[in-house]
C-alpha cells in the first residue's frame, strides 16, 4: 500500500450550524466544521464540551435541535448511513448473559453482509479472553476489548469511539490502538476517537477537531494546525502583551516573574528577542483549552462542503 | 521476513515521521538494511507500533524522494542505495580503533557522558559545527 489513507475529496462527517440539548442544557451550539474520509481524528474538549453529544447525533441515536449534520454523505442514522457507522459508547452497553462468542454472533446476525468474524476474534484474542467468558464476569477494561471487537467486526466506514482507552491497561491499550491503526490502513477506515488522553493522541491521529464550550475552537490537520502556531517564550517585564505581537493572533499570554510564554498565530516575521518553536499537539492544545476566548480556526479542508440550499436547517 | 523494527518515541520532541526516516538511514548505514531488501509494509508498522499509518508513508516518500527506497507498485517499498562505507563495518579497522580508544577513556575514568561529550567536541572540529539534520525547523528574527 502506497497510497495515502485519507481520501481528501470524501466527505466523512460534517456539520452546518449544528444545536444540540442535554438535560436542558445547550450541548452544541453552532458547531460548523468537516472530517474528511480516511482520517483518524481526535475529538478534544473539556469535560462537558459536548463530545459525547456530538458522537451520539453522529451515531442516529440522538436528535440535534438545530442545524445540519451530515455523515457519510447522507442523514445520521438513515438507513443506508446506519450499516456503515460504529459506534463504541463511553459506557460500552452490552448484553452482561451473553459469553463474548455470543455477543458476536449477535454482530453477525445484526450485520449481514458485513460482518468479518476473523477480525472481531482477533481483537478478542489481542484482549487474552476466552470466547466462553460471560460479559457480565469482565473488567471494564475487557468489556472495552469486547465492544471493540464487535465494533471492528461491522467494518464500518466511519468509527465513532468515546473514551475508547480509558480503562485498558497499558499493554492491551497499545494492542488496540494497534489493531485499530492497522484497519485504518488497511481499509481507510475513518475513525473519530473522543479522548482526554492528550499524549495519547500524538502520532497517532492526522486530524483535530477541538471543541469548548459546544463550540469547533480548531479544526484541521494536525500538521497544518501546530505548523501555523508558534509558542514565543522570552524576557519581558511589562504590563498587557508586547506591542510587537500586535500584528499577530495571540491564543494564550502568561507571564511568570519575568518570563513571558506565548501561543500565537503569526500573521509574518515575529519581531524582537524570542525563542519561537513549534508547539507539540499537547502544547497547542493545552494553549487552547486554557484560553477558550481565542479566535477559532478552521483549515480550508475542515470548511463544510455541503451544496449551499442545505444549509439552512 | 521483517528487516527492521521501528521504535518511536512519542516524547522526543522529533516529528515521528522523521524517527522513522532518520532510523531507515541508521539501517542503510549499519548494513541492517542492503539494496533490494523490502521495508515493511504502512499496515506492519502500524500494527507494531500504533502510529497513524499516513505517518508512515509520509516518511516512506521522504525516503524516495531523497533516492533511498522507491516504491514499487503493488510489491511494496524497496531499498534502493546503501549508505553503508566499508569503513564504518563492524570489522573495519577503523571500527576496532575507535572501540580500543573507548576502552582506554574508560580505564582512564571517564565515564559515557564525559566520552559523548568529548567525542562531540573532537566530531565538531573534524566535521565543522554542523547539527543534524532537522526538518523540523524553529525560525525567528531577532
Amino acid at each position: 500500500m502506497n497510497e495515502l489513507t485519507f481520501l481528501p475529496d470524501r466527505t466523512a462527517l460534517e456539520a452546518v450550524g449544528l444545536r444540540a440539548r442535554h438535560r436542558r442544557r445547550e450541548a452544541l451550539r453552532a458547531c460548523t466544521f468537516r472530517v474528511p474520509a480516511g482520517r483518524v481524528c481526535a475529538l478534544v474538549g473539556p469535560n462537558g464540551a459536548g463530545k459525547s453529544t456530538l458522537l451520539a447525533l453522529a451515531a442516529g441515536l440522538r436528535r440535534s435541535s438545530g442545524g445540519r449534520l451530515r455523515v457519510l454523505g447522507g442523514a445520521p442514522g438513515d438507513p443506508a448511513v446506519r450499516p456503515r457507522v460504529a459506534y463504541v459508547a463511553q459506557d460500552k452497553p452490552l448484553y452482561p448473559h451473553f459469553t463474548i462468542a455470543e455477543t458476536l454472533r449477535m454482530g453477525a446476525a445484526l450485520n449481514p453482509g458485513r460482518w468479518d468474524q476473523a477480525v472481531a476474534e482477533r481483537l478478542v484474542r489481542q484482549g487474552d479472553l476466552s470466547p466462553h467468558a460471560r460479559v457480565g464476569s469482565l473488567s471494564g477494561g475487557q468489556r472495552t476489548c469486547v465492544a471493540l471487537a464487535l465494533a471492528f467486526g461491522k467494518r464500518p466506514e466511519l468509527l465513532l469511539l468515546d473514551e475508547p482507552m480509558s480503562d485498558l491497561d497499558p499493554l492491551v491499550r497499545h494492542g488496540m490502538m494497534a489493531a485499530l491503526m492497522a484497519e485504518a490502513a488497511e481499509r481507510a477506515t475513518t475513525v473519530v476517537i473522543a479522548s482526554h488522553i492528550l499524549s495519547e493522541l500524538e502520532g497517532v491521529c492526522d486530524y483535530l477537531l477541538l471543541i469548548a464550550d459546544g463550540r469547533v475552537r480548531l479544526a484541521g490537520e494536525v500538521e497544518d494546525l501546530i505548523s501555523v502556531h508558534r509558542l514565543v517564550v522570552g524576557r519581558y517585564e511589562d504590563v498587557g502583551t508586547p506591542r510587537e505581537f500586535a500584528a499577530h493572533t495571540i491564543v494564550e499570554a502568561r507571564t511568570t516573574g519575568r518570563q513571558l510564554t506565548a501561543l500565537i498565530r503569526p500573521e509574518g516575521p515575529i519581531s524582537g528577542t524570542w525563542e519561537i518553536t513549534e508547539p507539540s499537539l499537547e502544547e497547542l492544545l493545552l494553549g487552547h483549552l486554557r484560553a477558550p476566548g481565542a479566535p477559532a480556526l478552521l483549515a480550508p479542508s475542515a470548511e463544510p462542503r455541503m451544496p449551499a440550499s442545505r444549509w439552512a436547517a | 521476513m521483517r528487516v527492521v523494527e521501528f521504535r518511536i518515541d512519542r516524547r522526543s520532541g522529533v516529528a515521528t515521521y522523521l524517527q522513522i526516516v532518520h532510523q531507515v538511514e541508521q539501517a542503510l548505514r549499519l548494513g541492517l538494511l542492503a539494496p533490494g531488501d523490502k521495508l515493511p509494509t504502512a499496515k506492519e508498522v502500524v500494527a507494531a507500533t500504533a502510529i497513524n499509518p499516513n505517518t508512515v508513508l509520509k516518511a516512506y516518500r521522504e525516503l524516495d524522494r531523497a533516492g533511498l527506497v522507491e516504491a514499487r507498485p503493488g510489491l511494496g517499498t524497496f531499498v534502493r542505495k546503501s549508505l553503508a562505507r566499508p569503513g564504518a563495518a563492524a570489522d573495519s579497522p577503523l571500527r576496532a580503533e575507535l572501540a580500543d580508544w573507548m576502552t582506554r577513556a574508560r580505564a582512564a575514568g571517564l565515564d559515557r557522558e564525559d566520552v559523548a561529550a568529548l567525542a562531540a567536541a573532537v566530531l565538531a572540529e573534524a566535521f565543522g559545527d554542523h547539527a543534524p539534520a532537522d526538518h523540523h525547523a524553529t525560525e525567528g528574527t531577532a
